[in-house]
């Protein structure tokens, strides 16, 4: 393995929108995209649980595709844009999705729950009539310690009637 | 922030790409998807000095058709464009069955096919299935470039003939003949969890229905993709009753494959699995070849 001399590390300008800001700040390369949005800009929302990409609960939006955000560096995210769970919803207006959670109960600690609604925000954008197998696959890859998943799964099937409903009476 | 400090490129050209792994050589890793160098990284696992970045250059994804009716994809051809393309749908059937069972939903909007080849994991259902095709590489360095088929370019555990400064640009799967089927099938423990075993097999009838020409590749069953000649040329010649499908995932699963003991999986209960998986495949691959006029 290759030893480097310990040196001040050389940061790089990165220009990324988040949520709809862009924020331009200079990063170390090694800084994860996760560790930047917590650290750098104070977005608590994208959880980090296991930083190796199994668990899920790092997941984000970039470029609207589901990425674990623990296996982007920050300075990958360099001229694209990034939509955490702080950017899906505020509380007195919040995502469809978000919405289904809490009235089919789809959260309990809640410690998954941004990463899981991040996934099936890209998940129903993709796919806005999922079976139930289908549902399932596109929830592989994020785990939850609490529900058993029934709920969640009953919360995306809620959100995908109540979306489909939205869209097909656009005027209120 | 976990992994240990490096310097970093993000070159927009291959051939800018190809001077700083020339200039770096074995202190720099190439950065295509990063999802398995990346959790390598922060584990501290790997410390490279120097990443090449990859995602910058555009020129690196693409799907298109060959002349021969087969497929050239570029390296930097992300998992989940692979996994909706009508292309490979409709050209490499066993490609696009292959892809939905790679990683999760999260790793292949981001995981190259490039990346997945370059890593070797013998765990890995792209590396398999490109052999089990007869799939090329194409292989670029500053001095030029050449082609290697995929059954050769594995050498080992996580190892390649990549030299320190080839990158693979290119990768080659031709389509599959007519009268030939395939089927891949794996065991995890959870979904989408890296298989404890997975088999590849693709076989050729001919106009009578008997097996003219089989390959079958095992993953998680050695230190790179595991081809079984023996059992494959067992096959070739012979009506594919129950009896010879058993007999040839019998051999390979006995004699072919060098599978490990590990937490997840007795090296005895690997074999197990992959004769049953391999028996199935067969099956599998048989039928769809029989239905495909």
């Amino acid at each position: 393995m290759a030893t480097t001399e310990t040196t001040m590390p050389k940061l790089f300008e990165l220009a990324v929108t988040v949520n709809g800001t862009c924020h331009e700040q200079a990063v170390e390369p090694r800084t994860l995209l996760s560790d930047f949005l917590r650290h750098d800009l104070g977005l608590t929302g994208t959880h980090v649980g296991c930083e190796h990409g199994v668990c899920g609960a790092c997941t984000v939006l970039l470029d609207e595709e589901p990425v674990r955000s623990c296996l982007v560096f920050a300075v990958q995210a360099h001229g694209h844009t990034v939509t955490t769970v702080e950017g899906l919803g505020v509380i007195d207006q919040l995502h469809p999705v978000q919405e289904a959670f809490r009235q089919a109960h789809g959260v309990q600690c809640g410690f998954c729950t941004p990463g899981i609604l991040t996934t099936v925000v890209a998940f129903l954008a993709e796919n806005p009539d999922p079976g139930e197998e289908e549902i399932r696959e596109a929830l592989s890859g994020n785990l939850c310690r609490c529900t058993g998943y029934q709920h969640i799964v009953d919360a995306v099937r809620l959100a995908a009637q109540n979306m489909k409903t939205a869209h097909e009476q656009p005027a209120r | 922030m976990k992994p240990a400090p490096f310097d970093y490129r993000a070159p927009t050209t291959v051939e800018e790409a190809l001077s700083h792994l020339a200039e770096h050589g074995y202190d720099a890793k190439v950065l295509a998807g990063g999802q398995s160098l990346i959790p390598m990284m922060n584990f501290r696992l790997v410390q490279p000095a120097m990443l090449v970045d990859l995602n910058n250059i555009p020129d690196l994804a693409y799907i298109h058709a060959d002349e021969k009716g087969g497929l050239r994809l570029g390296a930097l051809t992300r998992h989940h464009q692979v996994e909706v393309d009508p292309l490979v749908a409709a050209q490499i059937p066993l490609l696009h069955e292959a892809m939905p069972k790679i990683g999760y939903p999260q790793i292949r909007s981001r995981g190259t096919l490039g990346g997945s080849i370059s890593h070797a994991d013998p765990s890995a259902e792209l590396a398999a299935v490109s052999v089990a095709l007869n799939g090329r590489f194409r292989l670029r360095s500053p001095k030029g470039e050449r082609w290697v088929p995929a059954q050769d370019f594995f050498v080992g555990l996580f190892s390649t003939v990549l030299e320190p400064d080839e990158l693979l640009v290119e990768v080659a799967l031709p389509t599959l003949p007519a009268r030939t089927g395939w089927s891949i099938l794996e065991v995890a423990r959870r979904r989408h969890d890296f298989a404890l075993v997975g088999v590849v097999a693709v076989v050729t009838l001919d106009g009578k229905g008997v097996c003219q020409q089989a390959r079958m590749v095992f993953l998680s069953a050695g230190d790179r993709p595991m081809m079984a000649h023996r059992a494959a040329d067992l096959l070739a010649g012979q009506a594919p009753t129950p009896e010879a499908l058993r007999a040839a995932a019998e051999l390979a699963a006995s004699d072919e494959i060098d599978p490990s003991s590990d937490i997840h999986a007795t090296a005895e209960f690997r074999r197990h699995l992959a004769k049953v998986l391999a028996r199935r495949a067969l099956d599998q691959a048989c039928r769809r070849a029989a239905e495909k006029k």
